[in-house]
């Protein structure tokens, strides 16, 4: 066997091991517990040796074996589009294994420790296997590990309803997202040779226009409930805030984005794509993107808001790909290039930052025990380094120059930007559609930034939780400041990102390799220029701050309480809170938010008992899937004269089905 | 290096601070009052320099470093302008993306120190920048988008250069419209009447000043001269927008510019004089009627 995978296969099977030791030493809890993040890593150390290689060359790998289930084989491929999302999988796992390593510690008991374990290097190894899949079959039990070991994970701490409730909701997310697959892989085997086998899917391009549709939006369906696209976003809230914080991190920096890549890897089955399909993924993008930017700012929990940044940055995705497929079908080679090429680079670069933020939030759990935003202020004073990571993140996610997440939405932009030139007359709105909702989305997340590190990091503390803890320990320190290293990497050097980028895209768009260079080469030029103005604003910078130190040597330096205005005795409580911060915004958007205010206004000249509560629920869980799925169980209540409890009228039924049955088949006969 | 933009660059560095003195001087011309000298914002800036600092209690390292991360976004912006008729300093295709994001980038650290005083008074400010910078931002990339679907060119500098196509541009009520939105984008932006007041000192009627209240010595003036320079970069874009549109010779053009440059410093005065500050909710109401104004100018062009 080809030894790049074989050194795959010893991947999988150290998650594996790895994985089930920890569980079974759970009792020896020091040991599990390195052992657990040592298996991931060195998984990672092996898994990344095929992805890479396979991104330098741009060949892909392939392993075949039949297996005796019907349909099933034992396929792999890693072809560039693969492995781009391997390289992130074993990346990020391997990040927040060690992290997990640091932040299990105290939580919960030693056998639920140990099972997490065992889950973590399941979820893993089936993000790897989705991606390695090369059959429908296997592709869909390797989604279902994935899926189940994430609900595992969720329901780390089981004993509080939330959480239970949260694993259910996303257990059934998961669950009608797996059906729809289902349905889609049997219409492309049947558009097809019959087969399984992702290499007989190819035929499905040449299949009519109206089955192919078909295929597309089960695939935006199926893929999308994992993805948390609008509104299939409703499980994204509740898990992410109920799952241990490495968790969480692992879960929304990769595992949504396997939705993505079935999604990507779907479409290079379907050859060119009529103009709707990237119009709908375009407004899917803007939806989510908008909407999710909005409910995160109406959050009082950390990672809520933080679950919610992740189905605004999806759009943002989806904003991207959507773009690329235009391109793809009006033969616009760099709108199909910057789009694909936007919407993977976002993928990488949301899976760093987005799990150094959960990291921060962890870290602020553990410390001070809750992740109330208005309970918290002033942890930089304790957790400097906590702080500065988090900021680092906040300001990549914001999109802001000089750090990655701008460096995938300036591609984004200048697809939308190339869009508004080359459309004919009339047909320019999409584009700038796409470009005000990036802005918008962009401006809002400032907004939802500014509050979340501002509020809960600077200032002074506003209770006693926000009082207490200390800073993270090393080894979760460690990958956080690792993440916001390579945050601030790519977002300075960005040309480095080019070799990654230049195979994943010319597979996901299924452009020849050429074709992809000369494209990515208008990139060169803008690239270079923002390491160019990164290198001068730093010594500018750098220069400013000397000059300021110079003055404040000869002048002096003092401390004092805060200019209130005169007033002499501010106190802690007194500051702005996250919530009289987004305020106005909240008010101006009431119409789709729907927030609820209970609210006991100061009254009289010396008022007393003054009271204000807000809470947004997620207007798609209340008003849609909460009355659907009530309305199906009513249903089924409906069937409920059949349940007696009484076994021979069971009997009977198995009799009767038995009998018609044999009617039936007798008389095709 | 091109020499002509450098000259540009470091002559805007050294002249921003003139623009914000004439328009004060417009507004006491207005009132009947003699008023400060125009070069009084240096006055106040060497002033500052050479005092001392104090710092509250309640701030971390962010509150000092934030001034100069804003000022040298700032500057990175200038660095990305055109000098009429010549190239910017540095120019490449989507370099306007880069513009208006390091405006974000500055406001996003100006809006972590006011928050990191811990009072009131600046989380209010910050609150309120945060809120009409959505729709100042949105308005901006609905004019850019409009450019660069008139002259075909993702660069400013290109932008600007392209006179060939403008001149029919010029005719339509596109451009005025376009001009009309991007004024109100401006005064919202640089904190200007009837978003915000830079004048008055009274907490609860103000947005950028009220941010910057606790800053002072060196750092505040770091953020006078940056506001300076955000201020002379939006009237310079406006003033490339208009240049742009009418044909004129190469070698004219910085000094026609400069007259441009003085007319809209000018209108921003008498805007400040003839006008009250808006309530703070119908704030979000002007911008969006200018978008509507941006988003007609670019259906006209279609």
């Amino acid at each position: 066997m080809n030894p790049q995978l074989t050194c795959f296969f010893i991947a999988l099977l150290l998650l594996l091991c790895g994985g089930a030791a920890a569980w079974l030493l759970h009792r020896r809890e020091a040991l599990a517990r390195r052992l657990a993040a040592a298996s991931v890593i060195a998984a990672g150390a092996f898994g990344m040796v095929p992805a890479i290689s396979v991104l330098a060359s741009g060949e892909s790998l392939l392993y075949e074996r039949a297996a005796s289930i019907p349909a099933l084989s034992f396929s792999l491929m890693i072809d560039p589009l693969a492995a781009f999302f391997l390289v992130i999988i074993f990346f990020i796992s391997a990040m927040t294994a060690l992290y997990g390593a640091g932040y299990l510690r105290a939580e919960g008991s030693p056998a639920a420790r140990g099972r997490s374990f065992f889950f973590f290097n399941l979820l893993v190894l089936g993000m790897a296997l989705v991606a390695a899949a090369a059959n429908g079959m296997l592709f869909i039990i390797a989604w279902e590990i994935m899926s189940m070991a994430a609900f595992f994970l969720v329901t780390f701490e089981d004993e509080r309803l939330q959480t239970r409730s949260a694993g259910l909701i996303y257990l059934i997310a998961a669950h009608i997202g797996v059906v729809l697959l289902f349905f889609m892989f049997w219409l492309l085997a049947g558009a097809g040779t019959g087969s399984l086998d992702f290499s007989q899917f190819a035929g499905a391009a040449l299949a009519g226009s109206k089955l192919k549709s078909l295929i597309f939006l089960l695939s935006i369906a199926g893929f999308g409930a994992k993805a948390g696209f609008l509104p299939l976003h409703v499980w994204l809230p509740e898990a992410h805030p109920a799952a241990p914080s490495h968790v969480s991190a692992l879960m929304s920096g990769v595992m949504i984005k396997m939705g993505l890549y079935g999604i990507l890897r779907t479409l290079t089955w379907l050859g060119t794509p009529p103009l709707w399909w990237g119009t709908l993924l375009v407004v899917i993008g803007l939806v989510s993107g908008l909407l999710g930017v909005l409910y995160a700012l109406a959050q009082h929990d950390l990672k809520r808001l933080l679950a919610y940044h992740s189905v605004e940055n999806i759009g943002i995705m989806a904003i991207g790909l959507g773009l690329g497929l235009l391109g793809l079908h009006l033969q616009e080679n760099t709108l199909a290039v910057l789009g694909f090429g936007g919407c993977l680079l976002h993928i990488l670069n949301h899976s760093i930052f987005k799990s150094l933020l959960f990291m921060g939030a962890g870290a602020v759990k553990q410390q001070c025990h809750t992740l109330e935003i208005d309970r918290l202020g002033g942890l930089q004073k304790r957790m400097p380094f906590t702080a500065a990571t988090f900021l680092i993140g906040a300001a990549a996610i914001s999109g802001l120059p000089l750090l990655n997440g701008f460096v995938s939405e300036f591609m984004i932009y200048f697809a939308s930007f190339s869009a508004v030139t080359s459309a004919p007359k009339g047909t320019t709105a999409l584009p700038l559609l796409s470009l005000l909702g990036l802005a918008a989305i962009g401006a809002l997340a400032v907004a939802c930034f500014t509050k979340a590190a501002g509020v809960v990091f600077l200032g002074e503390g506003r209770t006693q939780a926000g009082e207490r803890g200390q800073e993270a320990s090393a080894v979760m320190l460690l990958p956080m400041l690792l993440l916001a290293a390579l945050c601030v990497v790519a977002g300075v050097a960005p040309l480095l990102l080019l070799p990654l980028l230049r195979p994943a895209i010319a597979a996901a768009a299924n452009l020849p390799a050429a074709v992809i260079s000369t494209e990515m080469a208008a990139l060169v030029e803008p690239f270079t220029a923002v390491t160019v103005i990164a290198a001068g604003g730093a010594a500018l910078f750098i220069l400013l701050a000397l000059w300021r130190r110079r003055i404040l040597a000869t002048r002096g330096l003092q401390r004092s309480g805060t200019w209130d205005c005169g007033y002499s005795q501010p106190s802690a409580r007194m500051q702005y809170t996250a919530s009289s911060f987004v305020q106005p915004l909240i008010d101006q958007n009431k119409w789709i938010l729907r927030s609820r205010v209970e609210e006991v206004p100061p009254e009289g000249y010396f008022p007393e008992g003054a009271r204000y509560h807000s809470h947004t629920p997620d207007l798609f869980l209340d008003k849609f899937w909460r009355p659907l799925l009530a309305a199906i169980a009513w249903l089924f209540h409906q069937l409920q004269w059949m349940q007696r409890g009484r076994i021979s009228l069971y009997i009977l039924y198995i009799a009767v089905v038995l009998l018609a049955l044999l009617f039936w088949f007798g008389g095709l006969r | 290096m091109r020499f002509s933009a450098l000259i540009f660059f470091l002559l805007s560095l050294l002249a921003a601070p003139l623009l914000t003195g004439w328009i004060v001087r417009v507004k006491a011309l207005f009132a009947g009052r003699r008023g400060a000298p125009v070069t009084q914002l240096y006055r106040d800036l060497f002033r500052l320099l050479r005092k001392g600092a104090v710092y509250s209690r309640s701030t971390s390292p962010l509150f000092w470093l934030a001034p100069m991360i804003t000022l040298a976004a700032t500057v990175a912006a200038l660095a990305l302008l055109p000098l009429p008729g010549y190239a910017a300093l540095i120019a490449f295709p989507g370099d306007l993306i880069l513009f208006a994001y390091l405006f974000a980038l500055g406001r996003f650290f100006t809006i972590l120190a006011a928050l990191d005083t811990a009072s009131a008074f600046e989380g209010m400010g910050a609150s309120r920048e945060a809120w009409y910078a959505i729709f100042a931002e949105l308005i901006l990339f609905l004019g850019l988008a409009t450019l660069v679907r008139f002259t075909n060119s993702l660069s400013l500098s290109q932008i600007f250069e392209s006179r060939a196509v403008t001149i029919e541009y010029a005719d339509s009520p596109a451009l005025a419209l376009l001009l009309v939105s991007l004024f109100v984008a401006m005064l919202a932006e640089n904190s200007r009447i009837p978003v915000d007041d830079p004048a008055t000192h009274l907490e609860l009627t103000m947005i950028h000043e009220v941010m910057v209240l606790d800053h002072s010595g060196p750092d505040f003036a770091f953020i006078l001269y940056g506001a300076a320079l955000k201020l002379w970069i939006w009237a310079m874009f406006l003033t490339l927008v208009i240049i742009s549109s009418f044909p004129s010779p190469n070698s004219l053009r910085p000094l026609i510019a400069a007259g441009v440059l003085f007319i809209i410093a000018t209108a921003i005065g008498i805007v400040e004089s003839v006008m009250a500050r808006l309530r703070l909710e119908r704030v979000p109401q002007m911008l969006m009627g200018a978008g509507a104004l941006g988003l007609l100018s670019y259906i006209i062009l279609g």
